[in-house]
């Protein structure tokens, strides 16, 4: 007995020895820093283009080893929830909503002294409105991205029209000449799912007719009469048919699918959407597409939304200055231009690159340089993401008709009030 | 005696290393969890850190939004259970049986619940996709429907997509269930049932039934927590919508803690949710025994 338990007792310490040595780190090679970096799957630089950036990176710092993690976009904010205060993660991909809300929260380090040392001036506005907030910078502007229009112009051409519509109501004519034709059924596809894509819809539609959710002060203004015209008008453009009704279930990826299958003439989305739909391998529609800015109304000549997307880091990150290093390399102005099939550039003078200009492809060059000068906020206040819940939803009830517009923004309204007040 | 105290402290020294890892895993996140609901701990409030008591506790009580979670989480249970409780056991009855191929279909009627839910969530979207999915595809050749529907955009059919999606997957595991508590009943009797002229109805209702009482009530119960655990299935198909109508209270308090990072409520939803599971496996309980009494 006693042998037993003298054997059991050397197997149970042996079996912790092993636990703890497997479960513990190993450290850094002789004076080898390591990062963690997140990064989105989809949208923007695709995952070959972020992992040979930073192939390239670590080539020239042979003493900085980074090892990147791809998640979908909606994994992006839980993870740095989650990772943010003990360093999980070092440099992190974040949204232009986010920065408030993280800042306030003290997820992430405030790096205005070292953004304040770029050539702010040749950096676009709303790149740099990623990251910022009330005066302060928390990231660094990498991701410079907007919506813009896509248009089916073999379709256009079936019905006599050469040109992309210069309003939304020229939109709806065009569409609906197609439809008459029997070209397509649903001639505008959108994303309307209740998710963050319905508020950037939103945003565009609202800006199309001059509206806003918050004004200078970012008081709350949803229920602007602006807005109520927006709403309005896009119900209505849902119940007269040229709308795809299941725009309603559609995130980003779904637009893209549905136009590229054919099953479209318009369509708003994110910059990546114009390497994929001239693609044989990737759409049924390749050859036939062009881009062009977000028309507008009346006196609006176009309004875009901000999808910018700043790289932070996290307040738990233990190398601040090789993280900054890191994130300054990829923000540089060769790894911009070499890599902008699929995001474009956050300084002006790139564009007049020629690298930009064929990798990205003049059309998309040339549009951009018209719809940054249009590009829309989302609110830039810390309660954003509780809000945008709350609007989703209501969005979504008024466009099901289960509540009227006037009354799905004035509760929009209240939410928005009750949050600021908190 | 000292033998016997020796013995329990040997005994006490063996499985320590699992209690730590218990104590880690699993008692210190119920107990931080706690006092997440008890302090305010909204990472951007300024009360952060103080002791709020039962505030969260009556504000979720008295929201309209909660209870309307509530609603559509006793929703997805009840008609989840009754579906899985039913198909199980239809299907157990059918395994029961003797006929050619009965063993290769009790070894894949497993599968479903074996698929990880990511996979079988994304399998059910895309077959209920209003603008591609196969569904609206055969029911339109079916000449069933006049053109495509919106399945998962239509606030009234979404939440039936997702309980479907849920039986499919969840129903292979009352099979074994009931299968299991099938083949060990005591067979004589049905024997003597038939001789005696009782048709296969009376036999189900007076015999089968009341024997497999206990496991449906476990199932029952077992399934009950489960559902009100879900995320995975409205996460990967609905994301809540649409207009809420598949926001469930797993889900808001989901969204409460990583979309408002407001852990106080995500942890004062996840201890009612809790709650609201010890109350329903009570009553399952007293039913049980209730029943026992009766027999």
């Amino acid at each position: 007995m006693k042998r037993i338990r003298i054997v059991m007792s050397f197997i149970l310490v042996m079996v912790m020895l092993f636990t703890f040595t497997a479960c513990a780190k190993p450290g850094p090679a002789g004076g080898e820093i390591t990062l963690n970096a997140l990064f989105m799957k989809q949208a923007g630089y695709s995952e070959d283009e972020v992992t040979a950036m930073t192939d390239e990176f670590m080539a020239a710092n042979s003493n900085i080893k980074i090892n990147l993690t791809f998640v979908a976009y909606e994994e992006l904010e839980p993870k740095i929830l989650a990772s943010a205060e003990s360093g999980g993660y070092d440099v992190v991909l974040g949204d232009c909503i986010w920065p408030p809300a993280f800042a306030e929260a003290k997820l992430v380090l405030d790096v205005t002294d070292k953004v304040e040392k770029l050539d702010l001036d040749d950096i676009y506005e709303g790149a740099l409105d990623s990251c910022k907030y009330e005066g302060k910078y928390y990231g660094l502007p990498w991701l410079n991205d907007v919506q813009y229009l896509f248009y089916n112009e073999a379709m256009l051409e079936q019905v006599g029209i050469s040109k992309p519509p210069a309003s939304w109501s020229e939109m709806f004519e065009f569409a609906q000449k197609i439809k008459d034709a029997g070209i397509v059924e649903y001639p505008v596809v959108s994303s309307w799912a209740q998710a963050e894509c319905m508020i950037t819809a939103f945003t565009v539609i609202a800006g199309v007719h001059g509206g806003a959710f918050v004004d200078a002060s970012n008081n709350p203004t949803i229920n602007s009469a602006e807005n109520l015209t927006a709403l309005e008008f896009w119900v209505e453009s849902l119940n007269n048919g040229l709308i795809n009704p299941t725009s309603i279930e559609m995130i980003e990826d779904d637009v893209l699918n549905t136009f590229c299958a054919g099953n479209a003439a318009f369509a708003v989305n994110w910059t990546y959407m114009n390497s994929v739909m001239n693609d044989p391998e990737q759409s049924a529609v390749a050859g036939q597409c062009k881009i062009a800015i977000i028309p507008g109304e009346g006196d609006i000549v176009s309004a875009t939304v901000n999808g910018g997307m700043p790289l932070m880091i996290t307040t738990g990150c233990k190398h601040p200055d090789e993280a900054w290093e890191y994130m300054l390399y990829l923000s540089s102005k060769d790894v911009q231009a070499k890599y902008c099939a699929n995001a474009l550039p956050i300084w002006k003078s790139l564009y007049t690159d020629s690298r930009v200009i064929e990798t990205a492809g003049a059309d998309l060059v040339e549009a951009s340089g018209t719809q940054f000068q249009y590009i829309e906020n989302r609110p830039m206040v810390p309660y954003y993401s509780e809000l945008s819940t709350f609007m989703q939803a209501e969005l979504q009830r008024a466009l099901l008709g289960n509540v009227s517009a006037k009354d799905a923004l004035d509760n929009m309204q209240q939410k928005a009030l009750d949050l600021a007040a908190k | 005696m000292k033998r016997r105290r020796e013995e329990q402290r040997y005994a006490w020294t063996l499985i320590s290393p699992a209690m730590v890892v218990v104590f880690g895993v699993i008692i210190a996140p119920l107990f931080a969890t706690l006092v997440y609901s008890l302090v305010h701990s909204d990472l951007m409030s300024s009360q952060y850190g103080e002791f709020a008591g039962l505030h969260f506790y009556l504000s979720a009580l008295s929201s309209r939004e909660f209870w309307a979670d509530l609603w559509r989480t006793l929703d997805f249970t009840v008609v989840s259970i009754v579906l899985e409780i039913t198909f199980g056991l239809l299907i157990a009855l059918l395994l029961n049986e003797r006929f050619p191929g009965v063993r290769f279909l009790r070894s894949i009627i497993i599968i479903p619940w074996a698929l990880p839910t990511v996979v079988s969530g994304s399998l059910w979207k895309l077959i209920f996709h209003g603008e591609y999915g196969v569904l609206n595809e055969i029911l339109l050749r079916l000449k069933l429907i006049p053109n495509f529907r919106s399945w998962l955009g239509n606030p009234v059919t979404a939440m039936r997509t997702i309980i479907i999606a849920d039986v499919w997957k969840m129903a292979p595991l009352s099979v074994i269930f009931f299968l299991a508590a099938l083949q060990s009943s005591n067979k004589d009797i049905h024997e003597a049932a038939m001789v005696d002229g009782a048709n296969v109805f009376q036999r189900f209702f007076k015999l089968t039934l009341p024997d497999l009482m206990p496991t449906i009530i476990i199932v029952a119960v077992m399934r009950t927590v489960d559902k009100f655990k879900s995320f995975d299935l409205f996460y990967l198909m609905t994301r809540g919508g649409p207009s809420n109508a598949t926001r469930t209270l797993m889900y808001d308090a989901y969204l409460k803690a990583f979309k408002h990072l407001n852990f106080s409520q995500a942890a004062t939803y996840s201890y009612l949710i809790a709650l609201f599971v010890a109350l329903m496996t009570l009553a399952y309980v007293k039913m049980m025994r209730r029943g026992r009494e009766t027999i």
